[in-house]
């Protein structure tokens, strides 16, 4: 399968998400994806250009579409950072609706010798090629190290799910795709309450107190319920997770200790490869001692004992879930 | 009591035209679904609620000094739960641009944070992670340097940092699409 | 043709009308120019329908000997009855009085005041053409059947069946469930008054299972209907029980010793559990109870028959078939209630993950005395009582994500709901709000009553219930995140058991009902009345009415009077014995008929019958609405419609393009 691919800024040699880049590239080989990078393409401006510049921004976004469009016949690009998803999906969804958003844009991509058809490029984000068009079982049948023993925390973060400009991947309250997919990988997976929620974008440039307090939340979270370590989809949550957890642990004088991997990374593994092709050990809350788990021959790993305590008799039934909540 | 902007147009008026699409505005019930959901809503003058009540009051330059736009970490709960379907987001977006152009939001840290982005962004196509931390930081916390040193180091230990800037090829061709962008924008509110 | 002798009558509408079209013109052109096609009075008046303005049309009858009369006013939809019933009282054929629209289709419409008035000529200029195709039509009669079906046995179904059967007539009550009692049986309390809901509904149930003139039918539903208003003719397929009814005394045994206990999902809400053998609830009308097939060891493995074994009459039956019955009915009032939200859908509300978050009616089963905890209001535990209760309104209403609309009852059960626990239990209760819509008699008065018992309230739609603790005091809790909006701060409020006043729904398959009886739904699924404002228990197909919540959300006083109000209806159409239906009908000229069939199906009242002898088609006229379905699709122009026929509708066509005035075209009119 091949798609035009959008690196996105963080993801460059060199950049604070680089081991995603290098895993994402390892595991594209795995599952049979070829990825055409969009030639010469610019950043999609976060969340910063869209503060200070309305047209200026859906251009800015819309020169990348344009670009893609000199990929022959390909007509989905994948972003795996989920604020270029984010921005790349709602550029596309807006100039379709608005129709002198679309002319002016246009009239704005000309200048540059370049011209955009809204719809003509479908945006996808990496999660979602992984678990829908490779899909769970093609995952499976690649699986040679299962993560047994391993307990991850999936966190989604807040823009592949939503605001869902071209139709849900996934529910925005309570993913579960990749839930599955860890589960897929043999890993065990926590039931994470703030999978879903903020880890606040740039806001520890803007004010410490509140980011550092949504990150603590997150790690918080993770470390309440065991998990080994967090697995992410967006670069802006690895770094604010990994990076900044140091920062948080001296401002809220704690001292966790949850290292934070991409959902690729995870993927590499389980397939068999090498931590260092996978840019594992650039991660500043260092993920070795999570990683010795599964480093090691296991061949019968006793399931860790259940944490709830058994029903009383006097219990009142649950309501039932449905099997898939999925979609 | 609504103050009149520009070419006798309300606040309220000023606020939906320069969001894209329709944000939907005037089905705000107050219901606080928006400030519920915000993860640092605590922390902003007036929640997402407050601050659409006093768009929808007219109250042009409190609700463009009010800190909110620029709390807001653009999670999206508010626009996705939202019973009447408004588009919360997008108009913080709109108020931070607002808030910008007239001058009156007086904290200058996250519009310089943006500015310092927008002119890497303009000036090589890409982003520029140290560039842009080490202007803010001078700029703005100069003793945050010494908090950041840590991280700053263990990060260029793991290759994580770019010494120096990445150019895209069609620099040119991108400062004229947005040159004349911004030209198209300032006809549109005329 | 030429002998027909028209009057036309222009209304003004006071400025309705007239303030857009020069109503004294439109009358002076017809009486001119329309002389030759046999206008010989035509005149304008200021309210055409009042008593002056009829007046005036049945004089011009009798002096004037009309044999055809025109009237230009507002839409048929509102006058139409009465111009014909005052042409019949002056002695001409109301089927003969033509109703012209030159408000809805032109002073409401347009503002250009000489286009509106060439308009309203070429309306009237095609009324007269047409008017002198009618031809005189007498109204059908068809007898109707005294008996009357009445499906669901909730509250509004039991009023209304023991109104009729009071009054002496017999009544068929159908019942899905193996009880009567509906949704009403479930609940604790009823608002405003805390009255005791069995207490109060037990007593018609039994009066409804002891009447004489009342066929109670439980575990039935109806398969098929046929027929027309007068003359139902239903199929009920009695779901077999496994239990001979005739021998069964209600005494229980065999529930007790059945060994499958299997979660209720219908009665308990899912909170509670009941047998394979099972009567609902104790005071369970009828009492006899019915076996669940997929969840009978006996059934499913063939082993067991401990019911079998233990009942001392031997009314357990295993080879007892489903029975299908066939009723004869005038009427039918569908009072077929209504479905919970599926507070799953609302996954930030934690209801399915978060142990200790219940929908209303499943803390309804957990107050009820003869609920799962005797009426202990205790956590998900079944042990620990609450030191601090949410509850939260709004949940699946008034949201464009669920539902659009209020559910009606949620504010005053959210509002029961806080008293019976501070009452109870004397917890902390918080009740979480957007508006507090407590309208009816004492309503008002119950929510001042919960202030003062010490119930906080804060406006806020609840944003989110979680139990990842952030604060300290919120371990070990559920947390209710809000924004207070009358303090424009958000809170984080730790409680112990959450409970969502979750939304109304129409039943899951109250469409496939509808469709069944032959009446519409609206988008949302409630069942549309003749009129939302004047006519709420009728329907647009004569003879099946509707009450309670299947017509919408409403509180129990509201369900009783629809269902007293549907049955005034039916009772009012048995009294009358027979009742004239309007002959706007469709007839087949078997000479032209071929035998296509495509008419057939097309009717959305199965009105057409196929004669497989003659190959051809025969409309039943008592059955058909006179819709035009059939007349436009029949490839051979085989149907015709009275008051609709070909002839009039193309002498209408030719009369509004105004080719009666020499040939020249309405639009070259109005353009000159």
């Amino acid at each position: 399968m091949k798609y035009s691919y959008f690196p996105g800024c963080s993801l460059e040699r060199g950049a604070a998400a680089y081991p995603y880049q290098q895993s994402t590239e390892v595991i594209a080989r795995t599952l049979d994806l070829e990825f055409v990078e969009v030639e010469d393409w610019n950043c999609c401006g976060a969340t910063e250009y869209i503060a200070l510049n309305r047209m200026a921004a859906y251009a800015l976004v819309a020169r990348n579409l344009a670009q893609a469009t000199k990929n022959d016949g390909l007509k989905e690009m994948v972003a795996p950072c989920s604020a270029c998803y984010l921005n790349l999906s709602k550029c596309d969804a807006y100039l379709t609706d608005d129709a002198a958003l679309a002319a002016n844009v246009n009239a704005a991509l000309a200048e540059g010798g370049l011209s955009y058809k809204p719809g003509s490029i479908k945006v996808r984000h990496l999660l979602d090629v992984v678990v829908n068009d490779v899909g769970y079982e093609r995952v499976a049948m690649r699986v040679t190290k299962p993560l047994r023993g391993l307990r991850v925390a999936p966190y989604y973060g807040c823009l592949v799910g939503r605001p869902a400009f071209y139709g849900q991947i996934d529910d925005p309250e309570y993913p579960v795709t990749l839930d599955k997919l860890l589960k897929v990988l043999g890993a065990e997976v926590v039931d994470y309450p703030m999978k879903a929620h903020c880890c606040g974008g740039h806001m520890t440039q803007i004010s410490e107190g509140v980011a550092f307090d949504l990150i603590r939340r997150l790690v918080k979270g993770a470390a309440d319920y065991q998990a080994d370590l967090i697995v992410t989809v967006c670069p802006m949550c690895q770094l604010n997770l990994d990076a900044f957890q140091g920062g948080m642990n001296r401002y809220f004088k704690t001292n966790y200790h949850v290292p934070v991997l991409y959902f690729t990374q995870m993927m590499g593994l389980a397939f068999g490869y090498e931590a260092v092709e996978l840019g594992i050990g650039a991660e500043l809350v260092d993920a070795r001692a999570a990683l010795a788990r599964i480093g090691v021959e296991v061949p019968q790993v006793e399931p860790p004992a259940p944490r709830k305590t058994r029903r009383p008799k006097e219990a009142l039934p649950m309501p039932a879930m449905p099997e898939e909540v999925a979609k | 009591m609504p103050t009149v902007a520009t070419n006798g147009r309300t606040f309220f008026d000023e606020v939906v035209a320069a969001t894209p699409g329709d944000p939907h505005l005037e089905r705000c019930l107050q219901c606080g679904t928006c400030g519920g959901s915000c993860p640092s809503g605590p922390d902003m003058d007036h929640t997402p609620r407050a601050l659409i009540g006093m768009i929808r009051a007219g109250m042009r330059e409190p609700a463009l000094r009010s800190n909110t736009p620029w709390f807001c970490v653009s999670c999206y709960y508010c626009m996705v739960r939202c019973p009447q379907d408004i588009h919360v987001t997008d108009i913080m977006y709109t108020l931070k641009r607002m808030a910008v152009k007239s001058k009156l939001y007086d904290d200058s840290t996250a519009p310089d944070f943006s500015k310092t982005f927008v002119n890497w962004v303009e000036n090589y196509g890409r982003a520029f992670e140290l560039g842009l931390m080490s202007q803010h930081l001078l700029r703005h916390n100069p003793f945050g340097v010494f908090k950041i040193a840590n991280m700053g180091v263990g990060m260029v230990a793991k290759g994580r940092i770019s010494f120096t800037p990445k150019r895209i090829k069609g620099i040119d061709g991108l400062k004229a699409i947005l040159a004349k962008a911004k030209e198209l924008e300032a006809q549109d509110e005329v | 043709m030429n002998d027909q002798r028209v009057g036309v009558y222009v209304c003004h509408c006071g400025s309705n009308i007239a303030g857009t079209v020069d109503v004294a013109e439109v009358a002076r052109w017809a009486g001119e120019k329309l002389k030759s096609r046999g206008v010989v009075v035509a005149r304008d008046y200021k309210f055409m329908c009042s008593s002056p303005g009829q007046e005036m049309i049945q004089k011009d009858i009798k002096e004037l000997g009309l044999t055809r009369v025109v009237v230009a006013a507002c839409s048929p939809h509102l006058h139409e009855q009465t111009f014909r019933t005052a042409c019949q009282r002056a002695g001409l054929n109301p089927y003969l009085c033509e109703l012209v629209s030159i408000r809805e289709q032109v002073s409401w419409v347009h503002t250009d005041k000489a286009i509106a008035t060439e308009k309203a000529k070429a309306l009237v200029s095609g009324g007269v053409e047409r008017v002198r195709y009618q031809e005189p039509l007498e109204s059908l009669h068809v007898p109707i059947n005294p008996a009357t079906l009445i499906v669901g046995g909730g509250i509004a179904g039991i009023q209304a069946a023991l109104e009729i059967a009071d009054s002496g007539f017999p009544v068929y009550l159908v019942e899905r469930e193996p009880s009567i009692g509906g949704h009403m049986a479930q609940f604790d309390k009823t608002f405003p008054t805390l009255d005791c809901s069995a207490c109060i509904l037990t007593p018609k149930m039994v009066s409804v299972g002891n009447h004489p003139n009342v066929t109670l039918m439980t575990w039935s539903e109806v398969t098929q209907v046929d027929g027309f208003v007068g003359n139902f003719t239903v199929t009920v397929r009695k779901k077999a029980r496994y239990v001979d009814t005739t021998k069964c005394t209600g005494c229980g045994v065999c529930q007790d010793k059945c060994p499958k206990k299997v979660v209720d999902q219908v009665f308990e809400a899912g909170l509670g559990y009941r047998k394979a053998i099972y009567s609902p609830f104790p005071q369970a009308v009828p009492k006899y109870p019915v076996i669940d097939r997929e969840n009978c060891t006996y059934f499913q493995k063939g082993t067991c028959r401990a019911c079998e074994k233990f009942c001392s009459t031997g009314a357990i039956d295993f080879k007892q078939q489903d029975e299908y019955v066939t009723l004869n009915v005038g009427n039918v009032i569908l009072a077929t209630g209504y479905d919970l939200f599926d507070a799953r859908r609302i996954p930030q509300y934690g209801y399915g993950r978060l142990a200790n978050v219940f929908t209303s009616l499943e803390f309804e089963r957990l107050t009820n005395a003869a609920g799962p905890t005797g009426g202990k209001i205790v956590l998900r535990d079944g042990v620990t009582e609450p030191k601090t209760v949410g509850i939260i309104h709004c949940v699946g209403s008034r949201d464009r994500h669920y539902n659009s609309y209020c559910s009606a009852i949620c504010c005053m059960q959210s509002l029961k709901f806080a008293h019976l626990v501070k009452d109870r239990t004397g917890a902390n209760v918080y009740n979480f709000y957007i508006d507090m819509r407590t309208t009816a008699k004492a309503y008002d008065e119950f929510y001042q009553r919960t202030l003062e018992e010490g119930i906080q309230f804060v406006r806020g739609r609840v944003a989110e219930v979680t139990d990842a603790a952030r604060l300290p005091g919120e371990e070990g809790k559920l947390i209710i995140q809000v924004e207070d909006t009358l303090l424009g701060k958000q809170r984080r409020v730790p409680v112990d058991m959450v409970i969502l006043s979750v939304a109304l729904e129409p039943r899951h398959d109250a469409k496939q009902t509808a469709k069944l009886f032959g009446i519409s739904c609206s988008a949302d699924g409630w069942y549309i009345e003749k009129h939302p404002k004047l006519d709420p228990v009728a329907t647009m197909t004569e003879g099946i009415f509707i009450a309670g919540c299947v017509q919408g959300p409403k509180d129990i006083p509201n369900s009783v009077s629809q269902g007293a109000a549907a049955a005034a209806r039916v009772l009012g159409r048995i009294q009358q014995r027979e009742i004239a239906l309007e002959p706007v009908r469709a007839t087949i000229d078997a000479t032209k008929c071929s035998g296509c069939r495509i008419c057939n199906n097309l009717c959305p009242f199965h009105a057409i019958l196929f004669h497989a002898d003659r190959a051809v088609s025969e409309v039943n006229p008592a059955l058909c609405q006179g819709c035009g379905t059939c007349v436009a699709a029949c490839p051979a122009g085989a149907i015709s419609g009275t008051v609709f026929s070909n002839e009039q509708v193309l002498a209408q066509i030719e009369g509004v393009l105004l080719l009666n005035q020499n040939g020249r075209g309405a639009v070259e009119q109005v353009l000159a």
